[in-house]
């Protein structure tokens, strides 16, 4: 179907896919909020949310209807515009990153050959650092229009908190791009998928050094300094209620999807599962087993987030900061060094 | 002073070693920890389904207690009035007409009897102080209520069934307070 010289078809198919990825992202963080719940619950010997619905499975449901049927509240000193905007923005940016995220190997339907990615760009790691970095945006906006010195504060500690980890963060992953020689996500899980190793082998130390940084950038424990709620009465969101505060605890989520979504690309495989043979099932299921193996994935990287979370407490703002410069960049320099002097050694 | 227990220990003022400091180890040690909570017994009991057993003693909501002929066996001496130290129990007496020997026992009753529940702090001495065994506390307690008002509860709501003319009702009331 080609009219005035495009493909239309490809218009067509690629808006499905992005309708079928952002309404799966927001499925899977409302199941998230719930998950978190329930895990917590049963990190604590508690039995969780189990009222709504069986094994209160409509629990995330309920909240949500609760959220959206809240007062909204505008303070009256607030920048009205900056403050609407912020939640948006948070959530926008969240929602950007899953463009890259390659789900799984093309699959065939009607004669066309559909990547289960909406965009493979050749700087798709590149591509979700600036995305990242526009969330603080969020907060930042948030922060800043609810005209609270608790929000500015909490605000300002988000805002150095993601400057400071993003710095190791993309340093840590150098060495691993050092290895592939391509930015692109579906270039790095495929050599995954064709080698004999997932990289988490090759690159122990940056995988470690990119998930603590994973882990402060998304604003979970114990890096959750910008929602501290016995120091910062809650944080950037204190102002906020109804849906926009929703947007914020559901931007929140969605980072973390994303977060894991990157990591099992980069590090452990993507859709690669392992001790599997693809090519003795048709491609089509072989695509749709690499999907599921890449939610599970997921699945296992949230529930490690949560788990973490649950464990131990929060840094004190200047440890956060002594970890983030003192060792996490001196760390992840010396991984740079490391992997570019065995490269070096091999040639 | 002396132990009093053998558990007594000195803290360690030795610098962290290099794994110490690393934190890793220590964090995935308490990561096992919260594991292995996955798995305990939890000791939450699912309120309206399940229903934790009362102790032998407990008080409740009280109960005006009526003899095997269906009687009120309250005379209104107001002695439980008396004893009551958070002054919840308010009640008015009247005389035994001709006729009414089937409803009251003898021949002063109360004709109002209330109990504020929202005052009322389950002690028992009104059970204590009562010459006629009218009054005594059973196993239930108030139920959740919209209003003030609905907390003051009357002789309608604290008398036991009749037992000869309300016997399925009392047999009800004896299975719930058992």
């Amino acid at each position: 179907m080609t009219i005035l010289s495009f493909d239309w078809a490809f218009i067509i198919e690629k808006l499905i896919m992005i309708a079928i990825i952002v309404f799966a992202s927001l499925g899977i963080a409302l199941y998230t909020t719930f998950g978190e719940r329930k895990v917590a619950a049963i990190l604590q010997d508690r039995p969780g949310p189990s009222r709504a619905g069986p094994f209160g499975l409509l629990q995330p449901l309920a909240d949500g209807l609760k959220l959206i049927t809240k007062e909204e509240i505008i303070p009256s000193h607030a920048d009205k515009w900056l403050f609407i905007l912020g939640p948006g923005l948070a959530m926008t940016a969240s929602l950007l990153t899953c463009a890259v995220i390659p789900w799984g190997t093309a699959i065939h339907v009607f004669g066309r050959t559909v990547e289960l990615q909406i965009a493979d760009i050749n700087i798709g790691i590149l591509y979700v650092f600036a995305v990242v970095s526009m969330g603080v945006y969020g907060i930042m906006i948030g922060g800043w229009a609810s005209n609270n010195k608790f929000s500015l504060l909490s605000a300002l500690r988000a805002a150095s908190q993601a400057i400071s980890y993003e710095l190791a963060m993309g340093l840590a992953l150098i060495g691993l791009l050092m290895t592939t020689g391509s930015l692109s996500l579906k270039t790095i899980v495929e050599a995954q998928v064709a080698g004999n190793w997932w990289n988490v082998v090759y690159q122990p130390l940056g995988f470690l050094i990119f998930f603590i940084c994973a882990m402060a950038e998304c604003n979970r424990t114990p890096f959750d300094l910008p929602e501290a709620e016995n120091e910062l009465n809650f944080g950037y969101h204190q102002e906020y209620s109804s849906m926009k505060l929703g947007f914020y605890l559901f931007a929140e989520y969605i980072n973390m999807i994303m977060s894991s979504a990157i990591m099992a690309s980069m590090y452990f495989g993507g859709y690669d599962l392992p001790f599997f043979d693809e090519s003795t099932v048709a491609p089509n299921i072989a695509a749709m087993i690499g999907v599921g193996t890449l939610l599970i994935k997921i699945v296992l990287f949230i529930f490690l987030f949560m788990w973490i979370r649950w464990t131990i407490p929060r840094f004190r703002y200047d440890q956060l900061m002594s970890l983030g410069w003192k060792t996490m960049i001196p760390l992840a320099l010396f991984n740079m060094l490391l992997t570019g002097a065995i490269i070096l050694a091999k040639l | 002073m002396q132990p009093l227990t053998n558990k007594a220990q000195a803290v360690s003022r030795k610098p962290m070693t290099f794994l110490e400091r690393l934190y890793l180890i220590n964090i995935i040690k308490g990561m096992m920890i919260t594991f292995s909570h996955m798995f305990k017994k939890q000791p939450t009991i699912h309120y309206p389904e399940q229903k934790r057993e009362f102790s032998p003693v407990f008080r409740g909501l009280h109960v005006l207690n009526r003899d095997e002929e269906g009687r009120e066996k309250c005379t209104a001496c107001g002695l439980c009035a008396v004893a009551c130290p958070a002054e919840a129990i308010t009640m008015e007496a009247a005389e035994r007409m001709e006729g009414e020997e089937n409803l009251y026992k003898e021949e002063k009753y109360a004709a109002k009897y209330e109990i504020n529940m929202l005052r009322c702090i389950f002690c028992g001495l009104c059970e204590e102080a009562c010459p006629k065994d009218a009054i005594y506390l059973s196993e239930t307690f108030a139920p959740a209520n919209y209003t003030r008002k609905g907390f003051i509860y009357g002789k309608e709501d604290l008398l036991i069934p009749n037992p000869k003319t309300e016997a399925s009702a009392l047999a009800m009331a004896k299975g719930v307070e058992a």
